[in-house]
């Protein structure tokens, strides 16, 4: 794994972690707005990075469309196999 | 249902083979206290649980610790994949590797196999959060003692991860009880 990819990655780990925890602290806090906004703003940009680390490196889910012409969800590394 | 994303919670590195290190680690795999434990713990007692705050938060718990477990894994599997024999004979972990070569398994430190008596699901809701909450201290203490344990500091950075998550679980649990009892007191529940 090169070290852009590598650097993606990372982020994203970061990122839905972070989307993670927002998503436990609003299960027992509902109406808390602010942090459901920050939770919003989290997940808008997780899901930006992630399209574009899907496009370059292959996919994270197996629920998105697939533009290449063969089926990458299988084909590429997992997570035990990448020592960052 | 689930999805599953190809992607580790946290990163997990190791600096070298360190079989005897994972023989300790394995315990947050299928011990007691461990990340399977938690998971099936949690997504058991959901169905029962009287208020949706409590099922979105046993719900998405069990969910997180189902890739906590994933990450013990990563981390278990790194540390032996490269042994050789000699290491793994030295760990003492070559009873192990007779039943399950550099496979994993589910078993705790001392390689007792996972059993559902770590678990309860008792369907009373204040019984079953006190057990949650108990759950959680548990694996925390768990994970400082494989701290002690380990001299890898790049292992040490994914287990200082998964004490802290233990850590704010606990938090989480603390909060929902306090709703389950809000709601017990209210229906004049004895």
């Amino acid at each position: 794994m090169d070290r852009k990819q590598c650097e993606m990655l990372k982020e994203i780990q970061a990122l839905e972690f972070t989307a993670i925890d927002f998503n436990l602290y609003l299960d027992t806090h509902p109406e808390d707005r602010t942090a459901l906004r920050d939770f919003n703003r989290t997940v808008i940009e997780l899901r930006e990075l992630k399209e574009k680390y899907e496009r370059a490196y292959g996919p994270i889910s197996p629920m998105e469309p697939e533009s290449r012409e063969y089926w990458a969800w299988a084909m590429t590394p997992w997570p035990w196999e990448v020592c960052i | 249902m689930w999805v599953y994303e190809k992607k580790l919670e946290y990163p997990v590195r190791v600096s070298c083979s360190n079989p005897r290190l994972a023989k300790n680690i394995i315990t947050q795999y299928g011990g007691p206290d461990g990340e399977l434990a938690a998971s099936l713990r949690y997504l058991t007692q959901r169905y029962s649980m009287p208020t949706k705050q409590a099922k979105a938060v046993l719900t998405d718990i069990g969910t997180e610790e189902l890739a906590h477990m994933e990450i013990v894994a990563a981390i278990v599997y790194n540390l032996i994949k490269d042994a050789p024999l000699s290491q793994i004979k030295a760990a003492g972990m070559d009873g192990y590797y007779a039943d399950h070569d550099k496979a994993l398994y589910f078993v705790n430190a001392v390689g007792s196999p996972w059993t559902a008596t770590y678990i309860q699901s008792k369907g009373d809701p204040i019984a079953d959060l006190h057990e949650d909450l108990a759950a959680e201290q548990k694996a925390r203490a768990t994970y400082e003692y494989l701290l002690q344990l380990s001299d890898d500091p790049e292992v040490n950075k994914a287990l200082c991860f998964l004490r802290e998550r233990e850590i704010v679980h606990f938090q989480r649990f603390g909060e929902t009880l306090d709703n389950i009892q809000e709601y017990m007191d209210c229906k004049h529940v004895f």
